[in-house]
C-alpha cells in the first residue's frame, strides 16, 4: 500500500505546525471564532454537543496495522479509549480538547496520517470500494486513482473555499460498493469499445435534505485526463454554485438548476482548453503511484483448503460467519473478510482501542498487515488465506468481532445522532440498537437475507437513509423523537432513493414497524432468493404501507 | 490597512479610486468599478495613464478575460473570506488570458488565505493588520511543496518525483504552464 515519501511526510508535518500556530492565535484571541472555524474544520475539528470531535482521514479506507495501532493509541491518549468509524471510511474521536488537537495531529503524522480536509467547504477524503485491490470482480485497482486525487486535492489553492463540501468516490468494479451515484462526483471505471480503461464521470449526486442520483456528464474519460476534468468541474462549481443559501450550495443543486446539458457544455468548454495543460497525467507518473499498490506476495494455491472445508462442515458458527462475512478474492485460495462492528445492541461503527490493536495483530498475522474501513462502518481484512479463516474467526471472536451479520438486518448504518451531534433532531444509535436486537436470532436474520437499514438523526442524512432498503430518518415532533420510514432505496449500481411510507412514528412504533415490514416481506417474497429490495421493487409500496398503518 | 505588493509594503497606492459619480481626474492612474468601465470604455481607454478595475466576483472571468490586458491593475474583492470565487477568477485571468499586471486581493483577506491567493496568481494584498509584512512572510513559508500545478510555476510533487525518478530535471515547459 501507499507509503509516504519525504515530501508527503514534510507536508503533513508542516500542516501540523500551521494548525498549532492557528490554535495558538485562536487561544490568544488574535483570530475570532468565526475566522478560526474554517481553519479547524479543514483540520477535522468540529464543535459537537459536548466536546470537540476530531475526524481523521483514512484515505480511501486503507489502513496499515501500524496506522490502526496509532489510532488506538490516540484514542487512549486524547479520547476515552474508543474510535468511531464513519460512513466516509473515516474515524472520529468524540471527546477531544481543543488544546490537545495539535498534539493528536502530530501523533497522527507519525503514522503517516492526518485530518486534512475531513471537514469544511473543500474537497474531502476520496472514498472507494473497501475491497479494492482484492475483489474478484474488479477491472482495476481504484486506489491508484484515489491517491492521485488525494494529492491533487490536498491544499488545492483554488478549491479551499467552495460553496459547500465536495465528495468524490471511485469504483473500479461494475458492482458498485462505493455508492458513486450519490456523490458530488462519482467515477466508475469501465472499458470502452476499444478495450481501453477509463472513467464514466457522474456528477451532482448526493443525499442530505435534497437527495439526487448523480447524472452522467461524460461516458468515457481517458485516464490521463482525470485531473484536468475534475478541475474543470470544480472550477465551474466554484464560480457558479450557489452561495446565497447554505442548503442549496451543493453541486447537485447547480446541476439540477442549470440542467446537466448546460453543466456539460460549461465543463467540456473548460476541459477543451485545460486538457492540454500541466494537469495531464504522464503514464510514468501514474505508474509511479500504481506500483505502490502492487498486490502483496500471494502464495499460489489451488483447490479448497482442507482446514477451511473441515471447519465449514464441523463448526456451525464458523460456517455461519464464513457465509456472511467473507467475499470472493481475485487470488485463488484467498478470501476477503469483513469484520462486523455491528454486534447487536452495540453502537454501530464503534471500536475500542483494545479491539483496534487486536485487529492490527490479526492483520499482521493473516492479512499482510492491511485493514480497510467500509462506508458501511465495518472493517475488512482484504487478503486472508482460506486455510487461515478458522483461525481468523477464532481470533476475532475472542474480541467480540465475529458477529455473522454482514449485509443483514442488524448490519445497520447509523449516524452519531443526538447522542453527539449538534445538528441532530433525534437519536440514531439507540433505535439502531433496538432494531438490531430484534434480528439477533441468527436463523431469522439469515432467512431474511440481505437487508440494508440506514438511519439518520436529521435531514443532513449522514446515515444515508435515502439509500437504505429501509431508511429511517429522525425528526423532532414537539420535543419528542419521531422516525420517518422510507423503502426501496439503494446505493449500488442501480441506485435509487427510498419512498416514504407514511407519517412518522414514535420510537416504539418505529421499531415495531421495521418488524412488520420484514414480516410482510417474508410473507410476500417469491422465494428465499428474492431479497427484500427485489420484493419491494416487484410489488411496490402498497402492501408494506397497509401492513404498518392499517394493522397498527 | 496595509497594501503589500510582492511581499513589500507599498507606501502610497499609485491608483486613485474614483467613485462612479465622480469626475475622472485629468491625469494619473485611476481605479474604477466594473460598472463604470462597462459604461465608459471609450473614455477610459483614451486616457493616457494606468488603469485599474475592481472586478466583482460575480463577473464571469471568461467574459471579462479578453479585456484584461488593457488594465494595469485588477482588484478582486473578497466580500467574505469564505467566498472563494475570486480564486478561480484569478487563475483564469493569469493562466488563461495571460494577464501580467497587478492582481490585488481586497476585502476579507486573512493571513491563512495568503498562501492560496499567491498560488492562484495574486501579487498584491490589502491586509487589515499592522504586521502585514510578517504575516505575509510567514504565510508564504507554509508548505515546502505543492501537490498541484498552478500558474505560479512551482513544480507539482507528482512531477518532482518523476524528475527524481528519471534523474532528469523537471521539464522546462512546466514553469510556463
Amino acid at each position: 500500500m501507499y507509503q509516504y515519501d519525504e515530501i508527503d511526510q514534510t507536508m503533513v508535518e508542516e500542516r501540523v505546525a500551521q494548525f498549532r500556530d492557528q490554535v495558538a492565535r485562536r487561544l490568544t484571541g488574535e483570530i475570532s471564532e468565526d475566522e478560526f472555524k474554517p481553519l479547524r474544520l479543514q483540520n477535522g475539528l468540529y464543535l459537537q454537543l459536548h466536546a470537540y470531535m476530531l475526524r481523521i482521514a483514512i484515505p480511501y479506507g486503507t489502513l496499515s496495522s501500524r496506522q490502526l495501532r496509532g489510532l488506538a493509541q490516540i484514542g487512549c491518549t486524547y479520547d476515552r479509549g474508543w474510535g468511531h468509524f464513519t460512513t466516509r471510511q473515516n474515524l472520529q474521536y468524540n471527546w477531544i480538547k481543543l488544546e490537545d488537537a495539535p498534539a493528536a495531529l502530530a501523533d497522527l503524522a507519525k503514522v503517516q496520517m492526518h485530518a486534512i480536509q475531513t471537514s469544511g467547504n473543500c474537497i474531502r477524503n476520496t472514498t472507494t470500494d473497501q475491497f479494492a485491490g482484492a475483489a474478484h470482480d474488479e477491472i482495476e485497482d481504484p486506489r491508484v486513482w484515489c491517491e492521485i486525487i488525494r494529492q491533487w486535492s490536498t491544499f488545492h489553492p483554488e478549491f479551499s473555499f467552495l460553496p459547500r463540501k465536495f465528495k468524490i468516490a471511485v469504483t473500479g468494479s461494475p458492482n458498485d460498493r462505493a455508492a458513486v451515484r450519490v456523490h458530488d462526483i462519482g467515477l466508475r471505471m469501465h472499458k470502452n469499445d476499444a478495450g481501453e480503461i477509463g472513467f464514466e464521470v457522474i456528477v451532482g449526486g448526493g443525499l442530505g435534505r435534497t437527495p439526487f442520483i448523480g447524472k452522467t456528464i461524460r461516458d468515457f474519460l481517458p485516464k490521463q485526463d482525470l485531473l484536468s476534468y475534475l478541475e474543470a468541474i470544480l472550477r465551474i462549481y466554484n464560480q457558479f454554485g450557489r452561495r446565497d443559501n447554505l442548503f442549496k450550495a451543493r453541486i447537485k443543486i447547480l446541476v439540477h438548476e442549470i440542467g446537466i446539458e448546460t453543466m456539460r457544455e460549461k465543463v467540456e468548454a473548460e476541459f477543451a482548453v485545460s486538457k492540454h495543460g500541466a494537469l495531464k497525467l504522464p503514464q510514468e507518473a501514474i505508474d509511479q503511484i500504481a506500483v505502490q499498490f502492487a498486490p502483496p506476495a500471494f502464495e499460489t494455491l489451488s483447490g479448497i483448503s482442507a482446514e477451511y472445508a473441515n471447519a465449514f462442515r464441523t463448526d456451525f458458527e464458523f460456517g455461519l460467519w464464513a457465509r456472511r462475512n467473507t467475499f470472493k478474492h481475485k487470488q485463488p485460495g484467498y478470501s476477503i473478510v469483513t469484520i462486523s462492528l455491528k454486534k447487536e445492541g452495540a453502537p454501530p461503527g464503534d471500536a475500542s482501542a483494545e479491539q483496534m490493536n487486536a485487529v492490527a495483530d490479526i492483520a499482521d498475522r493473516y492479512s499482510f498487515g492491511e485493514i480497510r474501513v467500509t462506508h458501511e462502518q465495518n472493517l475488512v481484512l482484504p487478503h486472508v488465506k482460506q486455510s487461515d479463516l478458522p483461525a481468523v474467526f477464532k481470533a476475532l471472536k475472542a474480541w467480540d468481532l465475529a458477529t455473522p451479520n454482514v449485509g443483514l438486518a442488524s448490519d445497520i448504518i447509523a449516524c452519531p445522532g443526538l447522542d453527539y451531534c449538534a445538528l441532530a433532531n433525534a437519536r440514531s444509535i439507540p433505535i439502531a440498537q433496538q432494531i438490531a436486537l430484534r434480528f439477533k436470532n441468527w436463523e431469522r436474520a439469515h432467512d431474511i437475507g440481505e437487508l440494508k437499514i440506514k438511519i439518520s438523526g436529521c435531514i443532513n442524512a449522514c446515515g444515508h437513509h435515502h439509500v437504505g432498503h429501509i431508511g429511517i430518518l429522525g425528526v423532532d415532533k414537539a420535543g419528542e423523537e419521531f422516525y420517518q420510514i422510507t423503502l426501496g432505496g439503494s446505493a449500488d449500481d442501480q441506485a435509487a432513493l427510498g419512498d416514504l411510507i407514511g407519517p412518522s412514528l414514535n420510537t416504539k412504533d418505529a421499531v415495531d414497524a421495521i418488524d412488520t415490514l420484514v414480516e410482510t416481506y417474508l410473507r410476500l417474497r417469491k422465494s428465499s432468493d428474492e431479497r427484500f429490495l427485489d420484493t419491494y421493487r416487484r410489488i411496490g409500496i402498497a402492501p408494506f404501507k397497509e401492513a404498518v398503518y392499517v394493522s397498527a | 490597512m496595509s497594501l503589500l505588493k510582492h511581499g513589500r509594503l507599498v507606501g502610497e497606492d499609485a491608483f486613485q479610486p474614483v467613485a462612479d459619480d465622480a469626475a475622472l481626474p485629468a491625469s494619473g492612474a485611476v481605479l474604477v468599478t466594473y460598472a463604470r468601465w462597462q459604461a465608459e470604455k471609450e473614455q477610459l481607454s483614451g486616457r493616457n495613464a494606468p488603469l485599474g478595475i475592481i472586478l466583482p466576483n460575480t463577473v464571469d472571468a471568461l467574459d471579462f478575460g479578453p479585456e484584461a490586458e488593457r488594465f494595469d491593475l485588477i482588484v478582486l474583492h473578497f466580500p467574505k473570506f469564505s467566498d472563494g470565487r475570486a480564486y478561480s477568477q484569478a487563475r483564469l485571468l493569469r493562466e488563461r488570458f495571460g494577464y501580467r499586471g497587478e492582481l490585488r486581493a481586497t476585502g476579507h483577506v486573512l493571513q491563512d488565505q495568503l498562501w492560496h491567493m499567491q498560488r492562484s496568481g495574486f501579487d498584491a494584498f490589502e491586509i487589515p493588520r499592522p504586521d502585514a509584512v510578517e504575516a505575509f512572510a510567514k504565510a508564504s513559508r507554509t508548505f515546502s511543496h505543492v501537490y498541484q500545478p498552478t500558474g505560479d510555476g512551482r513544480v507539482s510533487v507528482l512531477k518532482q518525483r518523476l524528475a527524481i525518478h528519471t534523474k532528469n530535471g523537471p521539464d522546462s515547459q512546466e514553469a510556463a504552464e
